[in-house]
């Protein structure tokens, strides 16, 4: 077995398994294709929450190179919630404030988070091999204190096939082929998703004709660390070029190339270092990583077939700008791993297609802004960049010009609004808490919201009565009690106006519905409802 | 709403002074102050249906009217 790439960690060393020499499959509740971001956020969900899952990988770590950097205040919430958060926020760069120049003259700046009272920053820069170290770290730790995970290395899916009460997987490994079962597959394999392939299922969308160099060069510099986006830069290194810190003193700078290049020249060491010469007005620093990449935005039509189930890059892909990918990916496997434990406990079967509703929805978002940013960097047509060329000439002197400038709408979790899932929202009170919406962070006690919410559904109280368990379809609900006097900030977001409020939150942390107090039959139909029975 | 019933006071003064800041503009010039001038417009009416309404009407006025030869 070839490794396709090479590795900067190597964290899941091939073992020999039990499964290899039994007589017959053995089968397994959940197996994961892809020990990627996304496969190793949804095992380590799902075993945490105690659903026995295996995830199987071709390679054993993670891959070398440059890849996500920008990692958004949703995934680190959900980061937070999985244990891995703490040593992201540790490790990675905060910030979030970027700049947009065109040549040297600075046209527009922007704020993620003008608000406080968030644990979590709006970004941090990561390097995409440490978050995968750290979430397979977070990993190990939870498979010393019995989560039921494993994950095998070198084991590379080979075939996939949907027998109608289960899946049959064919691997190989260095000791030769084997075959498992599965109750349900998730296929995290990335854009390329070979499973997506065994099952003959397409990945439709646009190409779009440009070629982005990445330099990643160490250096000591004192920009701060803030996103820095230049079109038409003066540094004259093509149509634009975007610079981000890193940590480690590496920083990443991109550089657009336009669409007909010499590839194989342009990745010449001397050739990248003349660009970047050009740019730092100085030689002293050293090439770390170098790559060219061009984008897509597309996706599959469903990411649930039958007991197959799509997420992260094998499901949908968008152009890095904006920072949409991992981050939508990570947020496919929160929204997943409840509903697949939940489905497994018996739960209806129609759960699962609420996460193709609830994802394709998102992806929907993710791709149309990801779309609209690459339109205005890379106009694909005349009047395109004629327009283009004249929302940056207003920009300059007229501030209504500068809300057009699109250099990345960076990734913001989406609302699922009008998801099965919800119950009509009876709470009149600020939208950004709506059903279908994240819960947003607000700080309680000596600590923070979303920290003190359950794993499972809770009943946030807000200055009302309601029990402090209601177990319903299956399920628990526990109840969080605020006294907004002492949390002002959980007022603001949670209640406006309204004088009291009660809301049902699902184990992802978006919520399922709201109403001025605990009304219990209302509230247990939209436990019913959040968990797949429906309610008409 | 959109309104496309007469709406500027001196028409043939507006006209003049349209043309006027083109005059001595090379083609690709023009375009860019019209780009220019759409955007400044469009902000100004701001509201969402006008714009969209504006926009059909352009589009739909270049249009050969049916019946008229091809
Ligand atoms: C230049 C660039 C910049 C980016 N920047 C950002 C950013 O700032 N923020 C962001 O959120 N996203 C960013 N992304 C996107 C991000 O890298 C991807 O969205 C993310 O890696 C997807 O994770 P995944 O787990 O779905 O798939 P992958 O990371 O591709 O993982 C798939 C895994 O499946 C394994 N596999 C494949 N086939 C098999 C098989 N047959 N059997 C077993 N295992 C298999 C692979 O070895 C791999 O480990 C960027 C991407 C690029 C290219």
């Amino acid at each position: 077995m070839q490794d396709r790439y090479p590795l900067a960690f190597k964290l899941y060393p091939y073992a020999r398994v039990p499964d290899q020499d039994a007589g017959a499959p053995v089968r397994h509740p959940v197996v994961i294709v892809g020990a990627g971001p996304v496969g190793l956020s949804l095992a380590l969900d799902l075993g945490l929450r105690g659903t026995p899952v295996v995830v199987l990988d071709d390679h054993e770590g993670v891959g070398l190179g440059s890849r996500a950097l920008c990692f958004a205040k949703r995934t680190l919430e959900i980061m937070d919630r999985l244990g891995a958060g703490p040593d992201m926020l540790g490790k990675g760069i905060v910030w979030q404030k970027g700049r947009v120049f065109r040549d040297r003259d600075e046209i527009f700046d922007f704020d993620l988070l003008p608000e406080a009272g968030h644990e979590y920053p709006a970004f941090i820069n990561l390097q995409q091999p440490h978050f995968e170290r750290f979430v397979m770290e977070a990993v190990t730790r939870a498979q010393a204190k019995g989560a039921p995970i494993e994950v095998r290395g070198k084991n590379r899916v080979d075939a996939v096939k949907d027998t109608g009460d289960g899946v049959a997987i064919d691997l190989i490994t260095p000791d030769g082929p084997y075959r498992m079962e599965a109750d349900y597959v998730v296929a995290c394999d990335g854009a390329r998703s070979p499973v997506r392939s065994m099952l003959g299922l397409g990945f439709e969308g646009r190409v779009f004709e440009d070629n982005f160099l990445i330099a990643d060069v160490k250096m000591t510099a004192d920009f701060p660390t803030e996103r820095w986006f230049w079109f038409e830069p003066w540094f004259k290194s093509g149509d634009s070029a975007l610079l981000h810190k890193q940590p480690d003193d590496i920083w990443r700078i991109d550089f657009q190339l336009g669409w007909d290049i010499d590839r194989e020249k342009e990745l010449r060491p001397e050739n990248i270092r003349a660009r970047v010469d050009q740019m730092l007005g100085h030689s002293d620093y050293e090439l770390d990583w170098c790559s060219i990449y061009t984008f897509q935005c597309r996706r599959m039509e469903r990411f649930r077939h039958g007991r197959v189930l799509f997420a992260g890059d094998s499901a949908h892909q968008v152009s890095p700008f904006g920072a949409r990918g991992a981050n939508s990916g990570v947020q496919d496997a929160d929204n997943l791993a409840w509903k697949l434990k939940a489905v497994l406990e018996g739960a209806p079967d129609g759960l699962l297609d609420s996460y193709d509703a609830e994802r394709v929805m998102a992806a929907d978002e993710n791709i149309l802004n990801s779309s609209r940013s690459t339109d205005f960097l890379t106009p694909k047509s005349q009047v395109s960049r004629l327009f283009r060329n004249a929302v940056l000439d207003l920009a300059r002197d007229h501030p209504f010009a500068r809300q057009l400038i699109n250099s990345g709408r960076l990734s913001v979790p989406c609302i699922y609004d009008g998801s099965p899932l919800n119950t009509p929202d009876a709470l009149d009170a600020p939208a950004r808490s709506r059903p279908g919406a994240p819960c947003p962070d607000a700080p309680l006690g000596d600590g923070f919201l979303l920290k003190s919410l359950g794993a499972g559904f809770t009943l946030l109280a807000l200055d009302c009565e309601a029990p402090e368990s209601l177990p319903e379809a299956g399920v628990t609900a526990r109840r969080l009690s605020v006294d907004t006097a002492v949390a002002p900030l959980i007022r603001d977001r949670y209640l406006g106006e309204a004088p009291t409020g009660l809301y049902l939150i699902r184990p992802d942390q978006h919520v399922a519905g709201r109403w001025p107090t605990f009304d219990e039959p209302q509230v247990r139909a939209a436990m019913r409802r959040a968990m797949g029975e429906a309610t008409c | 709403m959109l309104n496309l019933a007469p709406n500027i006071p001196d028409p043939d003064g507006f006209y003049a002074e349209l043309l006027g800041v083109h005059e001595g503009l090379a083609p690709e010039e023009s375009h860019a102050l019209n780009a220019r001038l759409i955007l400044i417009l469009a902000n100004h009416i701001g509201d969402r249906a006008t714009l969209s309404a504006a926009l059909e009407a352009a589009r739909t006025s270049g249009q050969p009217r049916s019946g008229d030869a091809p």
